[in-house]
């Protein structure tokens, strides 16, 4: 690791100051310490924002929707009986994600700013596509775990577990930085790496995740999270999919349908929700979606398997909600 | 207060202890522990967060020693491996280990007992799920997997 100096300041006003001056941002540490030992991430200076008041914990005001601080630790969100019954999909996406120590210490910001997991990417001594080298690696090489639609430069894929039960939710976030604030929706907040943009999130430099914002409409929905590893614990989704629905009558409405695991982004098709719309989410639909969900996927030599494994978690997902 | 790069004084209460260490803003709570504290029951192993040997408690909850910063840590508390036997009495977990042979090589087993000691506080009386979700965490090389549930289940039994 390389030397840096270290502030944990109490007001978000003094954060955002050394934000500005290139101070980069330190929550639980579970992906930056890691980034920082491989030297992928040299930071001169690092701002501890766990000191800051205001960011953490979670409110579920009637009619305001829920609000999640991003300082939140993700065994807070986890542990509590009261959140898991305003929105219960949040407990099954954390269950499995990592392990106790790790949401512990990781928070719901950070969580959503991790960094992909592929492995050239986390190889100090190999400049990948996305740290600025002249090619993707893992297109003709090992690509046991990579993107199997989305992708164009760089095949990674979204690696958390918290963000498309979130998405299936509907979830804005809340950023702020020295020029202001602004609220977008989370879904924005992603990119997948192309052209110049050789970058996995949309923040902008000197910005901070303060909160994510579930609407209360969103909160009437059945949802589901699953997730398929290569064992039974601490592991990365090969292949995840959250998916929401409000049931009226057998009926689905509102339905979300997003995945992890098989692209650079969270994965989404608006076709795939829309036929959807009105079914009863039985076998044919299911398959419909499936279909739909997965049109165009480009499987590389090693991750045709995702693509059956998605196609069944999509099915067993759906069944789910109306189960 | 900027800090560093250089060291800098860092008071925190170590297993009950208050106590002021030196170090730069970018050594770990594990290498100061073992390093500049001698607590050495506290094992080093992947250094990067995936193996759970260097697992401790601060303020009570587990977490993993190497990826977290020393200076991060001021004015906290942190329990280790060497704090939570009493009065020369082994802690229940410890006891429970020897009696359910929960190690072979014995690397692992600090970490794994500090993760079942911050499960008991929580939860005082485990299933074999809820010990097997603690210490999912904590890897085992050995395979001692079995016994480390079962002692992480009768340490709940002792408590209670």
């Amino acid at each position: 690791m390389n030397a840096f100096s270290y502030a944990r300041p109490r007001a978000l006003a003094e954060a955002l100051r050394m934000l500005r001056n290139g101070a980069i941002a330190l929550a639980g540490g579970t992906d930056l310490v890691g980034l920082m030992k491989d030297g992928l991430a040299r930071p001169a200076s690092l701002v501890d924002l766990t000191g800051i008041e205001g960011l953490r914990g979670w409110s579920h005001g009637k009619g305001r929707g829920l609000r999640i601080g991003a300082l939140t630790p993700l065994v807070e969100l986890e542990t509590s009986d009261a959140l898991a019954k305003t929105m219960p999909i949040l407990r099954e996406s954390l269950r499995d994600a990592a392990t106790v120590q790790l949401r512990t210490m990781g928070t719901v910001g950070g969580n959503l700013l991790q960094r992909n997991r592929c492995w050239y990417f986390r190889d100090e001594g190999t400049v990948c596509w996305l740290k600025g080298g002249s090619r993707c690696f893992a297109i003709d090489g090992e690509n046991r775990y990579h993107a199997i639609i989305g992708a164009q430069e760089c095949v990674i894929v979204s690696p958390s577990d918290l963000v498309p039960a979130l998405l299936a939710y509907d979830a804005e976030i809340a950023l702020t930085s020295s020029r202001g604030t602004r609220q977008m929706k989370l879904a924005d907040l992603f990119v997948a790496p192309h052209g110049r943009e050789r970058r996995e999130h949309a923040l902008r430099p000197g910005e901070l995740i303060t909160e994510v914002r579930v609407p209360e409409a969103a909160l009437a929905r059945r949802g589901t999270y699953l997730k398929a590893m290569d064992r039974k614990a601490w592991s990365f989704a090969l292949v995840s999919v959250a998916a929401a629905a409000k049931i009226e009558r057998g009926v689905a409405r509102d339905v979300r349908l997003i995945m992890g695991g098989v692209a650079p982004v969270p994965w989404r098709v608006s076709a795939a929700e829309k036929a959807l719309e009105g079914t009863t989410l039985d076998d044919a639909a299911c398959a419909d979606a499936a279909d739909r969900v997965l049109a165009g996927a480009t499987p590389l030599r090693d991750n045709g398997y995702k693509v059956t494994l998605a196609r069944e978690l999509v099915r067993r997902a759906l069944r789910s909600l109306v189960a | 207060m900027l800090r560093g790069p250089g060291e800098t004084d860092i008071a925190l209460t170590v297993n009950g202890a208050s106590v002021t260490v030196r170090a730069a803003p970018r050594r770990t709570l594990l290498d100061t522990l073992r390093e500049t504290l001698a607590l050495t029951g506290t094992k080093k192993v992947c250094d990067e967060g995936t193996c759970g040997a260097c697992t401790i408690l601060v303020d009570g909850r587990p977490v993993y020693s190497c990826m977290t910063l020393a200076v991060a840590c001021e004015g906290k508390a942190v329990e280790t491996i060497e704090g939570i036997s009493k009065d020369g009495e082994l802690h229940p977990v410890q006891r429970a280990f020897i009696d359910a042979d929960a190690f072979q090589c014995g690397f692992c087993t600090p970490g794994q007992i500090m993760s079942i000691v911050a499960l008991l506080r929580e939860n005082a009386a485990p299933t074999e799920d809820d010990v097997r979700r603690a210490v999912a965490g904590n890897l085992c090389r050995c395979g001692a997997y079995p016994n480390i549930v079962k002692a992480g289940v009768s340490a709940g039994k002792r408590k209670s």
